[in-house]
């Protein structure tokens, strides 16, 4: 090691540090009291690391390439650093009246980021593994911290076997990688798969690899954790789980299967593609009969990871790049959809059935109309920006060669259109009921909701240069 | 001669006796915790005869850390475990079933 390599994982390191001191904080001074404190401090570290990461330039290597850190990896640490720190302030107040805001979740959570930054940086199994743990352990621990709730232990008791299951697939795959390629790293690895053949020991671990991380972004068939975690955990963590993690997993899929793998794009292009398929139709299909909006969302993900999925199938750099627009623009409209779900409450109880939102648009226009444009955009309809985010997958699905992919996506997308425009009809038609009640929404989800619907309008325009910050790091990745 | 196949073919029945005590296992839910246990180990005797056979060392590093991450997992495992017992009372897996799915 030397001080160069130290310099590289600066961000990463100074995070770190950062949680450990703000535990000690939380220990020593009045416990709970100081965390809407560490909260917003934790989000302010997020957003300055972001900011400083974002003017970095350059690829640089440290620990003998088992740490990457370049253009690929600073747009996925910018997107997750930024979402974390959006999910964490949209949920403060949510957390704070109903007594959940404890110091430990802005901890837990900037520990998680500091292992998602650690994945999309990975340049060897061994960093990979330890990213993924680090991340997934503490969001174990997230999943379960409201303890009084038999849901959310149920919640983290899923979460945690099927993950510790997953993980463990990873790693059998991370063993017959090494054994096979006689090299845990991705530029070794590479190597030996340009060499020749690939050996059928080599073929496994890339299996049992993917498997695992399947599981991460909640892939069909891996997605079987989802509904329930979703459902069960305290609404604010639903929400972070279904921003950073998922973007820091998609970015690890794409390191690997371009970093490690990229020689052999055949072999794992149709591995994406079945998982894409599947994940596209299942989401699409299962959420038709939920009445739970947070259920709802756990198979709208999945049908968006599938989205996603497909630009890494097509396996080139305009794939690599459609993936990473996807997900930008996934998170900004998570983020405003679950503001508005943390705000949906009835006499002061939280409420999750999508019911309950008949006849909203009477009481709170607005609203009802920014939550209408973040809906269509979840659907993909063409003015918004998600129809944008589906485009640019769909058009590197069919560059690549993989038509009948992009028709799939095409059809699912017509599929899960209908549960979205259920959510519309149910705000604008139908009978008038004792709906949520109404101005509920804290002005930082206020804020965030608005925001991320007039992003969702406004950005049509260029996207905000993500295009062009996107198309930079998929360079950096795919050579 | 023992050689790299006998260790292979150890690891992987450890693994799929692991994966199936996590699925077909209706009791209780420390015996997932074990299985879990089982599957890492099995990918600690495929990543250690790797190492052996290839004169390499970094299949034992990448044990070390597998077995510290296995502990910490353990340790987070059963915090939620206990966590879920003192809201339900139980630790079945039959009841584990609050929500459908």
């Amino acid at each position: 090691m030397n001080p160069g390599d130290f310099s590289t994982v600066l961000p990463e390191a100074l995070l770190a540090l950062y949680a450990m001191a703000a535990l000690m904080f939380g220990v020593y001074t009045g416990k709970d009291r100081s965390a809407p404190l560490i909260l917003w401090a934790t989000a302010v570290v997020f957003v300055g690391l972001a900011l400083w990461i974002g003017t970095m330039s350059g690829s640089r290597t440290a620990f003998g390439g088992m740490y990457i850190d370049d253009a690929f990896a600073r747009f996925a640490k910018g997107t997750v650093l930024l979402s974390a720190a959006a999910v964490l302030v949209i949920g403060q107040d949510y957390m704070s009246r109903r007594g959940l805001l404890r110091f430990e979740y802005p901890v837990l959570v900037a520990l998680a980021v500091v292992g998602m930054m650690v994945m999309v940086s990975a340049g060897d199994l061994m960093s990979l593994y330890m990213g993924l743990e680090l991340q997934s352990l503490a969001l174990y621990v997230v999943a379960s911290l409201r303890r009084d709730s038999a849901k959310s232990a149920e919640a983290g008791l899923k979460y945690f076997v099927l993950g510790a299951l997953s993980s463990g697939l990873l790693l059998y795959g991370a063993s017959l990688t090494y054994g096979f390629a006689g090299t845990t790293l991705f530029s070794g690895i590479v190597t030996t798969v340009k060499a020749g053949e690939m050996p059928v020991g080599l073929l496994f671990g890339l299996v049992f690899l993917l498997s695992g991380l399947a599981f991460k972004v909640s892939a069909v068939p891996f997605h079987m954790w989802t509904p329930d975690v979703y459902e069960g955990s305290p609404t604010p963590v639903t929400a972070f789980f279904a921003t950073a993690p998922k973007v820091a997993a998609m970015a690890l899929i794409a390191r690997l299967a371009e970093g490690a793998f990229g020689t052999a794009p055949g072999d794992w292009g149709q591995i994406l593609a079945l998982l894409s398929v599947a994940s596209m139709f299942v989401g699409a299909v299962a959420a038709i009969g939920q009445t739970d909006i947070k259920r709802l969302m756990a198979y709208s993900s999945i049908s968006h990871m599938g989205f996603a999925l497909m630009g890494l199938a097509a396996g080139t750099a305009g794939g690599v790049q459609a993936m990473l627009i996807y997900m930008v623009i996934y998170v900004t409209m998570n983020v405003g959809t679950f503001a508005f779900i943390l705000s949906m409450e009835k006499g002061g109880q939280p409420v999750t059935d999508i019911a309950s939102l008949r006849m909203y648009s009477r009481r709170e226009p607005l609203k009802a109309l920014a939550l209408l444009v973040l809906m269509f955009s979840l659907a993909g309809v063409p003015p918004m920006v998600g129809f944008f985010g589906k485009f640019y997958v769909l058009m590197a699905a069919v560059n690549a060669g993989m038509s009948w992919l992009a028709i799939l996506g095409v059809i699912a997308s017509v599929i899960g259109a209908f549960y979205y425009l259920r959510i519309v009809y149910f705000m604008y038609f139908g009978e008038d009921r004792e709906g949520i009640d109404a101005g509920t929404l804290r002005p930082v989800g206020w804020i965030a909701l608005m925001g991320s619907a007039a992003v969702m309008v406004v950005g049509i325009v260029n996207l905000f240069g993500v295009e062009a910050l996107a198309q930079a790091a998929a360079g950096a990745l795919v050579h | 001669m023992i050689g790299l196949t006998h260790y292979l073919t150890v690891a992987a029945a450890l693994f799929v006796i692991g994966i199936f005590g996590i699925f077909l296992n209706r009791k209780n839910v420390i015996v997932i915790l074990m299985s879990i246990e089982l599957m890492l180990l099995a990918v600690n005797i495929n990543l250690v005869a790797f190492s052996t056979f290839l004169h390499d060392l970094v299949g034992q590093v990448f044990t070390m850390f597998v077995l510290t991450v296995a502990a910490a997992e353990a340790a987070i495992g059963l915090a939620i475990l206990v966590g879920f017992f003192r809201s339900r009372g139980t630790i079945d897996v039959e009841d584990v079933n609050v929500m459908k799915g």
